[in-house]
């Protein structure tokens, strides 16, 4: 009977994480039936708009790729124990920085291109490093000065586009003229995606991967994350590590804004983030700081993504429907990917409490990750 | 500028800020007990939402009764929103910055696509309502006394929520569960029912905030209506120091930003509009800075001595001690 109940309990725990996913799909498609909506047809649209033909798998991997990115960084930032919200403004940052060169520099292509990804990165990381002297410095939590930087960059593209970068033909809010061919990225078969930024994705996150897998850097910044003051103790300086973090983060966000601009769009836009920061903090959670599974999660997202606008075209419902599967989904993970916190097999081990409480309410986001040991 | 211009400037911003006052009222108990509910802009935007769409519809179905209805389904929201983050916090031990972050973009999300049907469709509006005698004082009565209910409430609600918390005993019980919880339970205080139960009071007073939004200070619904403004009333939470009154004067800070920036722009229209709108962005780094960072430390060390008590009175705040952590009865 006991092996019985542990062949069950093995089945549970190994199905556990469809559980959220399900969960999510039934809440969306509650919604599409509240709004008169055929939950076939809006599923299939969403499939359609994402995988449809070569074109649509094209644009979720160009979307994918400026995520990933900011899910690289993330990992870093999070296993700092940081919460950067402001990695929404580190892209903004990075798309204004790029245009600027591809607007006022002129170079053979790929010093241009080089140039251009440079100044994204170096702005990224230096509007990231505003909110990581503002924490050390400043006492102010990363989460608000993140916020408030999100915001000020953000307005900052408004004033560009509406002023000084203006484009010939008038007054438009929606952009600056598109840049010289030469100055975006290659692209591939006229669609939006560039092979050069799969490469430097590809770059990016085995730098990410090694520094967090084997490294004194990554260690360090794991005993920041876990407990600030004892590695103080240890003669870990959290200046230092948060504001590298930060700016580490912020530099491979800095180089998603200018993959935006440099290949998604061809020139600077009003809303240039389009939300893929906060976007790639979903995937971050979702992956349970595991960086492995990252990719697969951030692709899914990517295509949700795309596909919700598909969705949008076929059924008249708003697109915010895509975001709100990948919200549900995490919210359920959140609330019930761990089947031991929910005292199905007795209660799980406390492990987590002996941490201060800086660190465990704010710093370490998720308690116990389930698959990491 | 005449007396009338001000006066009627000094009235918008008071207006301004009423909604922002209930919000930090209502976090404000959520974080004295030790709560932190991080999904304020999701759920304001989701209580602005069904604030005002169900204060259509219902008026619709019984002419008269949306305003009610209204507010009532938006506390609704805000409680529902906060209660998430308890359950999820006590019950299931997860992290409250990061149930509450997601809630905040789920929110957005979900006013965005529940609403779409409604943007800039006209709904029931609160009209304002002098109080008698009152308003007739010169200057103070138009300031203050000709505004909405919802003006009165955010005002009456500073002032209950000062007494509550340092006058009363079931005030007591909430600090002491956000102090210190293990002292508390120990004199027999029920700290996570304290903690569920105010965290849920606080929440239905953010939705009401939300609500006030969309039928009074900022009518209508359209995407992202109210967006940023749960993250500004968080940031007042801390600089307010978790005190009502200062809370208050935070919140009629910042409501100053909005009118401001409107005043300010028809004053230099040749500056561009864009560098009114980073006010209150700035002021909240500014304001975080005041309120935590060690220069302000020195510069109290250097004032005389018998300022240094009020300037630190003024200038430092602290947080509830155990603000964000788990309790576990053993």
């Amino acid at each position: 009977m006991t092996s019985e109940r542990t062949r069950a309990q093995k089945w549970i725990v190994w199905g556990w994480p469809l559980v959220p996913v399900i969960a999510a799909l039934l809440f969306t498609t509650a919604l599409l039936l509240l709004f008169g909506a055929s939950p076939v047809v809006s599923w299939q649209a969403l499939w359609v708009g994402a995988f449809g033909d070569q074109a649509k798998v094209l644009s979720v991997l160009a979307f994918w790729i400026p995520l990933m990115l900011a899910s690289a960084g993330l990992l870093v930032t999070f296993t700092a124990g940081l919460w950067n919200i402001g990695i929404e403004g580190q892209i903004v940052m990075g798309a204004i920085a790029a245009s600027w060169i591809a607007l006022t520099v002129q170079l053979p292509a790929p010093l241009q291109i080089g140039l251009e990804i440079v100044v994204a990165m170096i702005a990224g990381a230096l509007w990231a490093a505003v909110s990581a002297l503002l924490k050390t410095r400043g006492g102010v939590h990363e989460i608000f000065s993140g916020l408030a930087l999100n915001n000020l960059a953000i307005i900052f593209t408004n004033y560009m586009i509406s002023g000084p970068w203006q484009p010939p033909e008038g007054g438009s809010f929606r952009g600056t003229a598109p840049f010289d061919p030469g100055a975006l990225l290659p692209r591939f078969a006229d669609s939006r995606f560039s092979p050069l930024s799969l490469l430097l994705t590809v770059v990016a996150f085995a730098l990410v991967f090694i520094a967090l897998r084997g490294t004194f850097w990554g260690l360090k910044l794991k005993a920041l994350g876990r407990n600030a003051y004892s590695s103080f103790l240890l003669g870990v300086s959290s200046e230092r590590e948060t504001v590298l973090a930060m700016m580490f983060c912020g530099a491979l966000a800095g180089l998603g804004g200018a993959v935006r601009v440099l290949s998604w769009f061809d020139s600077l836009r009003q809303s240039i983030s389009g939300g893929i920061g906060f976007l790639a903090l979903l995937v971050v959670m979702l992956a349970g700081y595991r960086v492995v599974v990252v990719p697969f999660i951030a692709f899914f997202f990517a295509a949700v993504l795309s596909g919700s606008i598909t969705l949008q075209l076929r059924t008249q419902l708003h697109s915010s429907l895509g975001g709100i599967l990948t919200g549900v989904m995490v919210l359920f993970v959140l609330l019930f990917g761990d089947p031991r916190a929910l005292g199905i097999f007795g209660r799980k081990k406390e492990t987590e409490d002996e941490l201060p409480a800086e660190a465990a309410a704010l710093q370490h986001p998720t308690g116990s990750s389930p698959g990491e040991k | 500028m005449n007396e009338a211009e001000l006066i009627r400037i000094l009235s918008s911003i008071i207006l301004q800020s009423a909604p922002l006052i209930i919000a930090v009222s209502g976090e404000i108990i959520t974080e004295r007990a030790g709560i932190v509910n991080l999904s304020l802009d999701g759920s304001m935007l989701m209580a602005a939402m069904t604030g005002f769409v169900v204060g259509l519809k219902a008026d619709e179905a019984y002419p008269g009764s949306g305003l009610w209805v209204g507010f009532l389904a938006a506390a609704a929201v805000g409680a529902l929103f906060a209660f998430i983050v308890a359950f999820g916090s006590i019950r299931l031990r997860q992290s409250q910055v990061a149930i509450g972050f997601v809630l905040t973009l789920l929110g957005d999300d979900l006013s965005a696509f529940l609403g779409q049907n409604y943007v800039r469709a006209p709904g029931p509006v609160v009209e304002h309502q002098g109080i008698p005698l009152l308003e007739e004082i010169p200057v103070l009565g138009p300031i203050f006394f000709d505004q909405s209910i919802v003006v009165y409430f955010a005002f009456a609600l500073v002032a209950f929520l000062w007494w509550f918390l340092n006058r009363t005993q079931p005030g007591l019980k909430v600090r002491s569960a956000g102090e210190r919880p293990e002292a508390a339970f120990a004199r027999g205080v029920d700290v996570n029912r304290i903690r569920y139960l105010y965290t849920i009071i606080g929440g239905g007073l953010v939705g009401i905030a939300g609500a006030a939004y969309s039928l009074d200070v900022k009518l209508g619904w359209s995407d992202g209506h109210i967006r940023g403004f749960g993250w500004i009333a968080l940031a007042i939470v801390i600089f307010g120091g978790w005190a009502p009154i200062r809370g208050m004067v935070g919140a009629i800070l910042f409501g100053a930003t909005r009118t401001l920036a409107s005043v300010l722009q028809r004053s230099f229209p040749e500056v561009s509009v864009v560098a009114f709108n980073t006010l209150p962005w700035l002021l909240m780094i500014i304001v975080l800075l005041i309120s935590s960072s060690s220069l302000t430390e020195r510069l109290i060390a250097m004032a005389p001595d018998r300022l240094r008590p009020p300037l630190t009175r003024l200038l430092r705040v602290a947080p509830p001690l155990a603000l964000g952590t788990r309790f576990e009865e053993t």
